[in-house]
């Protein structure tokens, strides 16, 4: 009994009800809220956030419910929306030294002004498994007012002044500066025009941005391993608050629309120098949205891999290909790609499956023709006609 | 968000209600795809770059091919999508039933009544006409990827007209194979200029490309770039002179309605591996059926193909 | 009476240099046509960098090279276009590359290797492209039967003498050479410097060949250039100068050698 492919439309039907049911597990357990998932998986939020490329806890945190927790899945969710939504305009550049600091931290030095600030990280947790975490679900029935007054009141005893370590090593003249030319033109919007080469660093930093966080680890971490040596040092790494402030037409000037999360990380990197300017550190720069700081230290990594043929450097790794790593950072088009294996190739298969046949055919009959006739060449082999072609010599 | 096809096919549906634009794009990006696709048609076989967006599926499942539906698509059309040949397939389920359900327009499985046809991997056997467009769906926009991966690379060769690449692969085929080893996704020039990918059609469909009256346009949304066939232009699938290039053709017939001109799929029935070879267009196929029965005055029942 | 001829390449005080320093500095000359020019020197003395100026794989600093076209027009090189000048190396010129693996395709066969050049301006016929293939492997004295075989296949020295037919298939006037018998054994070394010279007296060609040793230049050159720290510190005929050599360091060049 041949199988049709029919009633492809009632077996997708049939695969959204399992969807639906697999998404949402035992219903003896309470449903996941979205708060839920906004407050108590922020780490999942900001990733999503952040490659999602859409600053929304609330639909971030909708994405993963919806996704039943796969990132990337959630991830696509939110590009995908954000595909409706119209462009108003674009802010005023993010004054991050600004920052309400809740974390703050430099590899480079003991000490410096404004202190290290160390936050809430797992960086100085034992990785323990927390068994008391398996107790059911409580709440503290605490009042969440109070609660954010608290917060408010921790971190307005956080010192006032938080320069950057970059500004620090300035003093000296001892590192670049990352100042914006003068002729520099408005930053190309990748999410409204096409990825070009070659491609300027604000190019190259919005598609980091955006890129996927396993992805820049890798190459983050092959770049340290010898693949294209920058010796890095986190020179500062800082998260918290900061003010989105924008232009608005009607009354001329920039107003406070509100503020988000980020985390803003700055590599130093070993010294270039030319003929005009001598040795000084180089920087990398990475920023994620919510708590990101894995994200934003690999970003770092490679926006400064990427800045080797800028700097005059060798370029003897992949890490170092613009157009490579460019090409795919993004885990959106990754994915669909990869995964659209998946679909129906049986006519591209059924080309392949009738070369395979006649190749082997001839195969056979070259052997068994070698067998008889033994003559040296194979040089006669490639000027003879196509022999054993018989289906296609009823040309089109 | 995911409902059934049937409560959707109303032609007065308003798709303003459920929240989108009409065929879910903006009117701006629209514009903007419209006017990738004239430079596309004015150039025939040239990558355009289109700022591309993230659709509701993901990248390399056709959202190429959807944009272009999408920025061209009005009210008064009728639809038709197809994979593999086949409007059943999830694929072409998954497509149609989008654009049903944010345009409202009229969707078919017949080619000819169809005015816009997005395809899959394969050009319909029914001949197409002048009022119709095909829309194909393309996941590799460049042909010389294999070789030349660098995007910035094969700009340069393709401006310069500098394809010598290619033909060195299609020499090596005759070397190591006797032919070319092409068989699908089959390069052509376009216009006598451009190298251009077909898509992966079998390279059987290729000569339904060459003076086709209908406007074929390519989307590949990953990739983000379009290109397009006018009506009536010149598509040659690369050769050399004396490896002319030939087309697939089967031994046997399509075992349910005889058509020995057809693309055909093979179909293994049963456990001791019989082959059952069968048209590939079911719509073709379909209505050779159709015509056959109606010859024979007896109707066929039931096998809505 | 004598007859002006035009030179077919011309440089003037062409500098090239990385940071302020190394590289070439100040080259003057001009090649005619079926000469063979060579520059000599040491590993350092710029004459690496100077080829790959001259043919415009890297970007002078300054002065001027001018390059007369086979229609007849002179061009200023470093005025032309990215598109002219691909068109320019993929016609007109020949590049050998001193590793023979650079300057061929590992993936492709031997054929393939010869026949690219022509594809790319338009060869269609098969037999053909194989036929004139065939004839050149002949010509640089390979083994015509194994015509389908990878470049790994063959020898060191083998691959150098494909890498020159693939280079000379088209026809070129000029053909640039970057020392390339460097890494061959020595008996190897002298066949394909008889291929050289034959090829080149032949086919009339314009050649300017980098290397260090006195030898290729004494066999294959007509005229040569000794390079020093990036400058060319002594010029003329080869025999006059490998005879009589007026500059400090060529001395030391010339008499370091030992005679073949």
């Amino acid at each position: 009994m041949y199988v049709a492919v029919k009633g492809g439309e009632r077996a997708i039907e049939a695969s959204w009800r399992l969807l639906d049911k697999s998404r949402r597990g035992d219903t003896r357990l309470t449903e996941l809220s979205v708060g839920q998932i906004r407050e108590q998986l922020r780490l999942s939020v900001a990733r999503v956030m952040t490659e999602g490329s859409v600053y929304d806890e609330d639909l971030a945190a909708l994405a993963i419910k919806q996704a039943a927790g796969d990132l990337v899945e959630a991830i696509f969710l939110l590009r995908a929306y954000r595909t409706t939504l119209p462009r108003f305009g674009y802010t005023q550049p993010l004054d991050s030294e600004a920052m309400v600091v809740e974390r703050r931290i430099s590899a480079t030095f003991k000490d410096l002004p404004g202190g290290q600030l160390l936050g809430a990280t797992y960086d100085y947790t034992q990785r323990l498994l927390d068994f008391k975490l398996m107790a059911e679900a409580q709440t503290d029935g605490g009042d969440s007012s109070a609660q954010v007054a608290q917060q408010h009141a921790a971190l307005q005893e956080a010192p006032e002044s938080m320069p950057r370590v970059v500004t620090l090593l300035n003093k000296e003249g001892l590192i670049e500066q990352e100042t914006p030319l003068s002729d520099a033109s408005e930053p190309r919007d990748l999410t409204r025009e096409p990825l070009a080469f070659p491609a300027s660093r604000a190019t190259r930093l919005q598609n980091l941005a955006r890129g996927d966080e396993g992805f820049l680890l890798a190459m983050g971490y092959a770049t340290q391993r010898g693949y294209a040596h920058s010796h890095p040092f986190a020179g500062e790494i800082r998260f918290g608050s900061v003010t989105v402030e924008m232009e608005l037409d009607e009354l001329g000037e920039a107003v406070e629309i509100g503020e988000i999360d980020i985390t803003e990380c700055q590599m130093i990197n070993q010294f270039a120098g030319s003929t005009e300017v001598p040795p000084t550190f180089t920087q990398g720069y990475g920023l994620a949205f919510g708590h990101s700081e894995r994200k934003a230290m690999a970003m770092a990594l490679v926006d400064r891999a990427l800045r080797a043929e800028e700097l005059g450097e060798t370029l003897a790794s992949p890490t170092q290909d613009i157009e490579f790593m460019l090409s795919h950072s993004d885990n959106v088009e990754a994915s669909g790609f990869v995964q659209h294996l998946k679909l129906p190739h049986y006519v591209d298969f059924q080309a392949e499956l009738d070369l395979v046949r006649r190749l082997r055919a001839e195969h056979a009959a070259q052997t068994a023709q070698t067998a008889q006739t033994p003559h040296t060449s194979e040089a006669a082999q490639t000027s003879q006609p196509d022999t054993g072609h018989d289906q296609e010599e009823q040309a089109a | 968000m995911n409902a059934p096809e049937t409560q959707l096919a109303s032609a007065t549906y308003d798709s303003a209600a459920e929240g989108y634009n009409f065929a879910y794009l903006d009117e701006q990006t629209k514009r903007m795809i419209r006017r990738s696709l004239l430079k596309a048609v004015a150039v025939p076989g040239y990558q355009v770059p289109f700022a591309s967006r993230e659709m509701p599926l993901p990248f390399g499942w056709g959202t190429g091919g959807i944009q272009v539906t999408a920025a061209i698509i009005g009210r008064s059309d009728t639809l038709k999508v197809i994979d593999q040949g086949s409007d059943e397939t999830t694929n072409a389920v998954n497509i149609r039933r989008f654009f049903a359900r944010t345009t409202g327009v009229t969707t078919t499985r017949r080619t000819s009544e169809a005015t816009i046809v997005q395809t899959r991997h394969r050009i319909p056997e029914t001949p197409l006409t002048d009022k119709q467009i095909l829309v194909y769906q393309v996941p590799m926009p460049e042909p010389l990827y294999r070789l030349e991966p660098r995007v910035a690379e094969c700009k340069k060769l393709h401006a310069l007209a500098d394809y010598g690449l290619i033909s060195v692969k299609l020499y090596e085929d005759i070397v190591h194979h006797g032919s070319i080893a092409t068989t699908y996704d089959y390069p052509v020039i376009v216009n006598e200029r451009y190298l251009t990918s077909p898509s992966p059609i079998p390279k059987f469909d290729n000569p339904k490309m060459h003076m086709n009256a209908a406007l074929q346009l390519f989307g590949a949304g990953r990739e983000r770039r379009i290109h397009a066939i006018p009506p009536y232009t010149r598509v040659r699938s690369l050769d050399f002179d004396d490896h002319p290039f030939e087309v697939q053709r089967w031994e046997h017939a399509c075992a349910l309605c005889g058509s020995k001109e057809s693309f055909l799929d093979e179909m293994i029935v049963d456990d001791a591996g019989k082959r059952m070879f069968v048209c590939s267009d079911s719509d073709y196929c379909h209505d050779r059926r159709e015509q056959q029965a109606e010859q024979t005055g007896a109707i066929a029942e039931g096998e809505s193909v | 009476m004598t007859v002006r001829m035009t030179p077919l390449l011309s440089a003037r005080a062409v500098t090239k240099q990385f940071g302020g320093r190394n590289g070439c500095r100040n080259v003057s000359f001009d090649l005619y046509p079926g000469e063979v020019l060579c520059i000599v020197g040491e590993s350092g003395s710029g004459k690496t960098t100077l080829l790959n100026t001259l043919a415009l794989r890297a970007e002078a600093d300054s002065g001027t090279l001018h390059y007369h076209a086979t229609h007849g027009d002179m061009l200023d090189l470093r005025a032309l276009s990215e598109p002219r000048r691909r068109l320019l190396t993929r016609t007109e010129w020949g590049f050998v590359q001193q590793n023979p693996r650079d300057g061929l395709r590992s993936g492709v066969s031997a054929g393939a290797n010869i026949g690219e050049p022509l594809m790319a301006v338009g060869a269609r016929h098969y037999g053909q492209i194989r036929h004139t293939a065939t004839q050149w492997m002949e010509r640089v004295e390979l083994d015509a039967t194994r015509i389908d075989e990878y470049p790994a296949a063959f020898s060191g020295g083998m691959q150098q003498r494909l890498q020159i037919a693939r280079n000379l298939v088209t026809g070129p006037r000029l053909v640039f050479m970057d020392e390339p018998t460097a890494g061959l054994d020595v008996s190897v070394q002298a066949r394909l410097l008889d291929l050289l010279r034959t090829l080149t007296s032949t086919l009339h060609l314009s050649v300017l060949i980098v290397t260090h040793d006195i030898g290729v230049a004494r066999l294959l050159a007509h005229r040569l250039m000794v390079m020093q720290g990036g400058e060319v510190v002594e010029s003329g005929l080869t025999d006059q100068v490998l005879d009589d050599p007026q500059h400090p360091y060529t001395q030391t060049l010339v008499s370091s050698v030992l005679p073949v």
